[in-house]
């Protein structure tokens, strides 16, 4: 199997994933391996998701929970 | 978590399953207050999957706060074949969406503003001296602004599995649960919205590295090749 840089960019998100059948790896492997501009692709794009997996990226707004659980708990008293 | 959490009995780790399934089965019988412990390991996941779609704070506080008073009341409802947590970010998602609904019918908008095609070709950007995570070159809260704007900027079907999937870590079935689509939908979408964050961002991080343009300057518009 022999792959063109399209076609690995259409696999990107599984080969990230784990998700695709050991054939399909080893032609994207392949490629990778000659193609500097499919490697960087993939590269960027694994940094990226390691960036927005991070906890200090995306904050919640100050007080949020102590809000959620006071309203919560209005709800909880006016049930008992 | 917190020590705080375990009350009658000795700290043992339990999985988040076990620990829901027993929470539940008391609140039910009655000890509502466990409630607050139930949903706590959650509330930040409920409040980013309501923000991924309303992209507001205020609005999608509002959305997590309606999230677990819908989920107490219907709490009876829930059934253990999904994961206590898929069950309560798919009421997130589904209050999100309606208060998008509603803002969109006051402002007169079409519900209907043609998502791109998710089959379509996509062409990623492609810089050819990406090594290293810039971490250190960016400052972060640079950085984060950066990201955020970035996902601000997908279509919302991009946003959601975003989200859910790289940003909360669900898995690709829970991913599809709680958004109510395929998993083969959520795949899809996962491929374009990552891509999507690859073209925005790979020419704007690897030029503030290098120096060479400003760190809102962006290429992304434009093909690197």
């Amino acid at each position: 199997m022999v792959l063109d840089c399209k076609h690995v960019w259409g696999q990107i998100s599984n080969y990230i994933e784990g998700d695709v059948d050991p054939e399909l790896r080893e032609a994207i492997e392949k490629h990778l391996a000659h193609c500097r501009h499919c490697a960087a692709v993939l590269d960027s794009t694994r940094n990226i998701l390691i960036l927005i997996a991070d906890d200090r990226t995306f904050e919640l707004p100050v007080g949020y929970s102590d809000r959620l659980h006071a309203r919560l708990q209005e709800e909880i008293v006016s049930r008992e | 978590m917190a020590a705080e959490a375990s009350s009658s009995r000795p700290t043992v780790d339990v999985s988040p399953a076990v620990r829901d399934a027993e929470l539940i089965a008391r609140i039910l019988a009655g000890e509502l207050e466990l409630f607050h412990e139930l949903v706590r390991p959650y509330e930040k996941s409920l409040y980013f999957a309501a923000f991924s779609i309303l992209q507001n704070e205020q609005d999608a506080e509002d959305a997590a706060q309606e999230t677990v008073l819908k989920a107490l009341k219907n709490l009876g409802n829930f059934r253990a074949e999904s994961k206590f947590s898929t069950w309560l970010i798919s009421i997130a998602v589904n209050e999100a969406r309606a208060q998008l609904r509603h803002a969109r019918v006051l402002k007169f908008e079409s519900v209907d503003e043609s998502p791109p095609d998710e089959e379509g070709g996509f062409t990623p950007s492609v810089i050819s001296d990406w090594r290293e995570v810039p971490l250190q070159t960016l400052e972060r809260k640079e950085l984060r602004e950066l990201l955020q704007k970035a996902i601000a900027s997908l279509p919302e079907i991009y946003r959601e599995v975003l989200v859910l999937r790289d940003v909360e870590e669900f898995s690709i079935a829970e991913a599809a649960t709680a958004l109510g689509v395929s998993e083969g939908v959520v795949k899809t979408r996962l491929l374009r919205a990552r891509l999507m964050m690859q073209k925005i961002l790979a020419p704007q991080l690897a030029s503030k590295r290098s120096g060479l343009f400003g760190l809102f300057r962006s290429r992304a518009g434009g093909s690197w090749f």
